[in-house]
């Protein structure tokens, strides 16, 4: 299993995110290699289709695919929590469902 | 930067998503002004934006007027256009006003930094309190409610016992 974790500096969600990342991991027993990369520009941005801050992508398969398509841009990303709330960060049982 | 607490409330005078202009003059009946450094886009500011309009609702009989500026750089960011605050207002059902700086200016004097970023200022339009609306994105781990504090201190003639946090959200967009 890989898992790629693109963040950008500017948005103070991806400590948290990555926290969570490693939280869950360690709950289902999952060690996997998590490779982290630092997105420094729109042009970066647009070459990784990166939807914003942070991207978790495991085995290339985004953790909301429903958000993966969005505008590549430097910001903050949404993610839809089930119970309709926006948040920054992804919810945990996205992640394990991610990590199955 | 921020400007220094006690600082007199910025001049404006922006479209608001209601149709109408609103200045700063607008509101000098009301009691204490909040402006709050806002926009579409960004994470932070739509999970805090129902307690916003809560806090408006809530404090509107006591005079308290919330004032939410968009001044990001919607040629970048299109979700943060006037067209998608008009759409964003009425889907959310905003309590409060929500006004457009498209020259930046409000967030340049302001020294904004971040969405969404509060600026309490008192009867004397004097900022008493700068900084987050409370110490969680995530409303259910809310324990410090710091702009309604910061009003109750305010609307008490006092200065809030907590007049500056650090605002938590995205950063604006400048052009």
């Amino acid at each position: 299993m890989k898992i790629d974790f693109l963040y950008w500096r500017g948005c103070p969600s991806h400590p948290e995110a990555r926290e969570l990342l490693s939280e869950v991991m360690g709950a289902r027993g999952i060690e996997a290699d998590v490779v982290e990369r630092e997105v420094f520009s729109e042009e970066e941005a647009r070459e990784l289709a990166f939807p914003g801050s942070p991207t978790i992508r495991v085995d290339g398969r985004d953790v909301d695919p429903e958000g993966a398509s969005g505008r590549p841009a430097l910001n903050c990303r949404i993610y839809h929590l089930p119970d309709g709330r926006s948040s920054p960060v992804p919810s945990r049982e996205q992640l394990e469902e991610a990590l199955t | 930067m921020s400007v220094a607490l006690g600082t007199e409330a910025p001049q404006f005078d922006l479209p608001g998503v209601d149709g109408k202009s609103h200045s700063l003059d607008s509101y000098a009946g009301a009691e204490a002004l909040v402006l709050v450094q806002s926009c579409n886009h960004c994470p932070y500011v739509q999970a805090w934006e129902d307690r916003l309009s809560a806090i408006a609702r809530d404090y509107e009989e006591r005079g308290v007027r919330v004032v939410a500026v968009n001044s990001n750089d919607a040629e970048h960011y299109p979700e943060d256009s006037f067209e998608e605050m008009r759409a964003r207002a009425a889907a959310r059902g905003f309590a409060f006003d929500y006004l457009y700086d498209e020259p930046q200016a409000v967030a340049r004097e302001l020294g904004a930094e971040r969405t969404p970023e509060v600026f309490v200022y008192d009867r004397d339009r004097r900022l008493a309190y700068h900084g987050a609306i409370d110490d969680s994105r995530d409303e259910t781990a809310v324990s410090q409610q710091y702009l309604r504090d910061a009003l109750d201190a305010v609307l008490g003639g006092e200065e809030p016992a907590v007049s500056e946090t650090p605002p938590v959200g995205c950063t604006v967009k400048w052009k």
